[in-house]
């Protein structure tokens, strides 16, 4: 009995509904209380304040500031090392790995493609002051600033030499990592760096299956080999490899003059010492030249055949994009590829938004991906072409140095010089 | 040996111009971005227009227990005995027996006012924010409960992994001074 007249009340307010659609969502208008009832009042907590990111933004500064004293004044490996654990406790495990200046990439591009968002001021400050500090000591950020560098540096124990040709190549991947990060930011897509970030998961104690997974064997990878995610991977080292090449002050293994003992020549697990070359002979300068002069004119052909590669991968690309996704499964729907819906082509339905709308959004999007990618694609292949330049230049180099850009400014190879030995002693005498 | 000098004057003279264009672009770069983003910091928050009640706001949040809550605007709310957001559409009575109930955690604890008048509330640490109660409040109801990204509580994530999973795009990016989107006031 009850259940029928129950729905007998439910025909009456689906009646009322036809009714509301009419005169709005008020289907049953709030009421006039007699008893002198108090409505309550909805109370909403305001946003977090960032006071937070602020000492975050100190830290970093105090931070590099200590490794540059602990770099060029003290020469202190261990120093360093401390260092690194901090920040691995402080921005990696106490603020869980977020803010973090590789990731800021996105905020910042995003907010110079997509004029209604704003990247915290404090966001920006992570993104530019590494750079800074790069332009002027190297890339001590690196050193033990970033919390991803400073995990992976501390597990390297056993550490495996990769040929050079090899660790060059495995770069390359690193400039597509940022083509693609910067691309999918400024299409306003996904913010990749932070999805995919390595050891996030770690810092968190937990997360997304997979990437505690991927996480896992990063780590496991940077025991054998140095710094993978750093050398490889890292978008952001891209750009501070740049920097570091014109920095104002450099490491130097030695802290005097290089005698080539040779005794540091394996000392740096990241590949990162430069042998002093020898004079090369009359043939093989020969050779040398000509292989200049191929590689001068390959720049061009990897351009081309790098942009035309994103151009082809561009579709695909472009289904990161929630728009393009969306307008692919209402085309799949409409004709009839597909006989399910789901909930965003439901909720797409319900918006009164019509699908030619939808799909000229989409387009619009697509054309921005052809771009983008087109234009991602040419800056790798520009990087090749760099690279396999610079790989057939004869460098003058009289002595053993770190190497400009690869250096993590790290200090291992400190300890291996004689001369360093020989300082520390009389240092250890004064006392 | 006066050309190698004048070598590597000019290798240093480039070197140096570069360094000052770098650094020069870095602080202009960074200049224009700041001024650019001086309207302020942004918060996520849920457009209940476009919210679809799809229940991924109860799972997605990178918190165990989501940020997102359902808020109850009163001055939306019939007062309706028969709640389409706090009973089971078909339900085996129409009393407050937890078998009655929408809510799966019994979040929305209701009180009697006047006759036939009852207050809906929402004991708001119960609330998982699945989003029934919203769902069944929008078909049958006023409206007056929808969901809202309480701010106590979110992290306010670089990408809230929410708003990836959202089906309808009802998360958005809002200013932090202005952090919620309220029913009645949009
Ligand atoms: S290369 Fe990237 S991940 Fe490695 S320390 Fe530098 S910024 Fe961090
Ligand atoms: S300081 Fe630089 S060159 Fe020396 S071991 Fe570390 S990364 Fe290698
Ligand atoms: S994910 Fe989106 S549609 Fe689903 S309940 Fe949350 S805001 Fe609503
Ligand atoms: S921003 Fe993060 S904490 Fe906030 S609702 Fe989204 S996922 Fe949850």
């Amino acid at each position: 009995m009850k259940i029928s007249s129950l729905g007998k009340i439910f025909c009456g307010v689906v009646l009322l509904c036809a009714v509301g659609a009419v005169f709005g969502a008020e289907r049953f208008p709030p009421p006039e209380f007699d008893s002198g009832y108090q409505q309550p009042t909805m109370v909403n907590p305001g946003a977090r304040s960032n006071v937070l990111e602020y000492v975050d933004v100190a830290v970093l500064v105090a931070v590099m500031s200590l490794t540059c004293f602990l770099v060029y004044k003290k020469r202190s490996r261990k120093g360093i090392f401390w260092l690194m654990l901090g920040s691995i406790l402080y921005f990696g495990f106490w603020r869980e790995g977020c803010i973090c200046s590789i990731g800021a990439i996105g905020n910042v591009v995003l907010s110079v493609f997509d004029t209604n968002y704003a990247i915290p001021l404090a966001g920006l400050l992570f993104f530019v002051l590494p750079l800074v500090f790069t332009l002027f000591f190297g890339r001590a950020f690196c050193a033990a600033a970033c919390p991803l560098g400073a995990i992976q540096d501390i597990v390297l124990l056993k550490p495996v030499a990769l040929p050079v040709w090899l660790a060059g190549t495995l770069r390359l991947f690193a400039y597509a990592y940022l083509a693609i990060a910067v691309l999918m930011a400024a299409t306003g897509s996904a913010f990749v760096i932070c999805r995919y970030d390595p050891f996030i998961a770690i810092f968190r104690l937990g997360g997304n299956v997979n990437m505690v997974v991927v996480g896992g064997c990063m780590l496991l990878i940077a025991v054998f080999v140095g710094r993978p995610y750093c050398r490889f991977l890292c978008p952001y080292g891209v750009i501070l490899r740049q920097l570091s090449r014109v920095s104002r002050k450099r490491v130097t293994i030695t802290p005097d003059e290089c005698i080539k003992c040779r005794l540091c020549e394996d000392a740096c697990p990241f590949g990162a010492i430069n042998r002093p070359t020898a004079e090369w002979a009359e043939g093989d300068y020969r050779v040398n030249k000509k292989r200049l002069g191929v590689n001068i004119l390959l720049l061009p052909v990897l351009v081309v055949v790098f942009g035309f590669a994103g151009y082809l991968l561009s579709g695909g690309a472009s289904r990161a994009h929630v728009t393009v996704r969306l307008a692919d499964r209402i085309y799949a729907e409409e004709s009839g590829e597909v006989d399910d819906t789901t909930d965003a082509s439901v909720a797409f339905r319900g918006t009164g938004m019509t699908i030619a709308e939808l799909y000229g959004n989409a387009a619009k999007v697509q054309k921005q991906f052809v771009f983008g990618s087109i234009l991602a694609g040419a800056l790798v292949g520009l990087a090749a072409g760099v690279k396999l330049i610079r790989s057939s230049i004869q460098w003058k180099r009289s002595e053993y140095e770190a190497d400009r850009a690869g250096c993590f400014s790290c200090g291992r190879c400190f300890k291996y010089c004689p001369i360093e030995n020989v300082r520390l002693k009389k240092l250890s005498e004064q006392c | 040996m006066a050309d190698k000098d004048k070598n590597v004057s000019r290798r240093n003279f480039l070197r140096e111009g570069v360094w000052g264009a770098l650094l020069g672009g870095v602080g202009i770069g960074g200049g224009v971005v700041a001024v650019k983003s001086a309207k302020g910091d942004t918060v996520w928050q849920i457009d209940p227009d476009k919210c679809t009640q799809c229940g991924n706001c109860a799972t997605y949040c990178v918190l165990e227990e989501s940020a997102v809550k359902c808020v109850h605007a009163h001055e939306l709310c019939g007062y309706c005995d028969l709640c389409t957001g706090y009973l089971e559409p078909e339900p085996p009575g129409l009393d407050t027996g937890a078998e009655n109930e929408l809510c799966p955690t019994g979040a929305i604890k209701r009180k009697f006012v006047e006759d036939p008048y009852y207050e809906y509330h929402i004991e708001e640490p119960l609330c998982i924010g699945c989003g029934k109660c919203v769902k069944g409040c929008g078909a049958f109801g006023n409206g007056s409960l929808y969901l809202q990204v309480r701010h106590d509580r979110c992290l306010n994530c670089n990408e809230c992994a929410i708003a990836v999973a959202c089906p309808s795009e009802a998360f958005k990016r809002v200013p932090a001074s202005d952090p919620y989107i309220l029913k009645g006031e949009h």
